[in-house]
């Protein structure tokens, strides 16, 4: 297993291969189409020609409704009942008197179908393990198998939730564990360099911006009296008492953005420096056999020991967001003395 | 710029498949397993608590069988000694009862001794007496065999007589 890990970062060059013997390499382009979204999958070239999963487009013109067909269509700039892919955003624009328009767009982009994957990867995880319970007496045997392997990480959320939150942990542990195994589970399939993991799914601002609000409106929907006491009408000297509701209010709406921004940030960092790292060896190629060389043998060095980090940051960043999550849920369940 | 703007499209189906995923995990899935573990949790403190109460007993039970065995052998010394005690008492109180019977006889066998030599000094006595009556007739006899050594004799005794009645 060990010549995989080496092998793994050399996979990721694949699709690069062909642009580097154009002799034109672009890094930023390289690295934002791989932490970006797309309307394909693309996996690799085979000289000229590319391999690529075309997705559906799925979008709503204000003009002419709903419109579904596949991006194959909108390939190289290509014209589609009035579609083009904007060459600026990249995104799919609706041609109209000449003008770029935005569309109602619910398109199944690369990282929709990675999320759509994923979630039915962890059900089925999850649910397989949950039926080893339902099936077998645990008093009478130990785990095995997916049940073996889920339960220390799911224990260890619910007991998460069980020193945080106090009392009626139970209510909110399903939600911690879906929010836990999700990133966790998102951020391994992030680092796997090929076709079902690869989408930078935790690296995107929309998906942990879901995940901060849900957590937001489990805060903030379900918070007691006395937290909402403490926010409006805290227990400080008078002339504090106008200013603390703006400074609580600031700061329950901060929480999530500051959620959002960790996950999203730590793992966005974590894909460009990878990829930063491969595209050295492609940068390197014009320099001489020597100094390309040498600079394989570092980058590719270089780029083990940051998947080994990510997988680190990959269980931490999860930890954190679910840790944190439970230590506002636990902070808005307060009863006061 | 593109990667801090969020994309309605991701936000909407993120939106809808992590919801759908909490649902379904919420009700299918992570209870079961946490209940399940929670369950085995119980039986396992319970399972520990039984284990460590019939360990205390299974103390208090050998402690007890020590104690009944230190006053067993307790009695034990305690009757034995008793056992010597009464052992020497009864040699003791035999040995006294002995030397007293032994005494006792001695004294008896003295006094019949006594009684013997009493009374066979009585009989040689008797037989001193008979025989010296027996020799005193023999001398009279002998002596009074004439006519007037009787007369003689008469007269000597009638005169001892009177001058022992006169005086």
């Amino acid at each position: 297993m060990k010549w995989l890990r080496f092998i793994l970062p050399l996979l990721l060059l694949l699709p690069m291969t062909a642009k580097a013997e154009d002799g034109e390499f672009e890094v930023s382009e390289v690295i934002f189409e791989h932490i970006g979204d797309s309307y394909e999958w693309h996996f690799f070239n085979i000289g000229e020609k590319s391999v690529a999963l075309h997705l559906p487009v799925i979008v709503r013109s204000k003009t002419s409704g709903w419109h579904c067909f596949s991006s194959s269509r909108l390939e190289h700039g290509a014209e589609h009942e009035g579609f083009i892919i904007s060459p600026q955003s990249g995104k799919v624009v609706e041609l109209i008197d000449g003008e770029q328009v935005r569309p109602f767009d619910i398109s199944i982009t690369k990282n929709v179908l990675a999320l759509m994957m994923s979630s039915l990867l962890l059900a089925v995880l999850v649910l397989l393990s949950a039926r080893w319970y339902r099936r077998h007496d645990v008093q009478k045997e130990a785990p095995q198998g997916i049940a073996a392997l889920m339960e220390p990480l799911v224990m260890m959320v619910h007991d998460m939730a069980r020193e945080n939150i106090g009392e009626d942990y139970r209510k909110y542990s399903p939600y911690l564990c879906t929010a836990f195994f999700f990133i966790l589970l998102n951020n391994f399939l992030g680092i796997v360099p090929f076709f079902p993991g690869g989408a930078n799914l935790t690296g995107n601002i929309a998906v942990t911006m879901v995940l901060a609000l849900c957590t937001f409106l489990t805060v903030n929907l379900f918070g007691t009296k006395h937290y909402y006491k403490d926010i409006f009408w805290p227990d400080v000297p008078a002339f504090l008492k106008p200013i603390m509701p703006v400074i609580e209010v600031f700061s329950a709406l901060v929480k999530p953005i500051s959620l959002t921004i960790r996950l999203f940030a730590n793992m966005l960092a974590g894909h460009i420096l990878i990829l930063s790292l491969v595209c050295i060896i492609f940068i390197m190629y014009k320099f001489g056999p020597v100094l390309f060389g040498s600079m394989t043998v570092i980058s590719v060095l270089f780029g083990l020991f940051m998947d080994l980090l990510e997988c680190l940051v990959a269980f931490i960043q999860a930890y954190v967001f679910t840790m944190l999550s439970s230590i506002y849920i636990g902070l808005s369940r307060e009863r006061g003395e | 710029m593109n990667l801090v703007t969020p994309d309605g499209g991701l936000l909407f189906w993120m939106t809808l498949i992590f919801l759908l995923l909490f649902f379904i995990l919420a009700k299918f899935g992570f209870p079961i397993i946490t209940g399940m573990v929670d369950k085995r949790n119980r039986h396992i403190d319970e399972s520990l608590r039984l284990a460590s109460e019939a360990e205390e007993r299974m103390q208090n039970l050998a402690r007890e069988q020590a104690e009944l065995l230190e006053k067993t052998r307790a009695e034990q010394t305690g009757i034995l000694r008793e056992a010597a005690r009464t052992r020497e008492n009864i040699i003791s109180q035999a040995k006294s009862e002995a030397a007293a019977q032994a005494a006792k006889m001695l004294e008896k066998a003295k006094t019949e001794i006594a009684a013997e030599k009493e009374s066979a000094l009585r009989d040689i006595r008797k037989e001193v007496a008979m025989i010296a009556v027996d020799v005193a007739e023999k001398v009279l006899r002998d002596k009074l065999s004439t006519q007037e050594a009787q007369s003689g004799y008469v007269g000597r005794l009638v005169d001892e007589y009177t001058q022992k009645h006169r005086s």
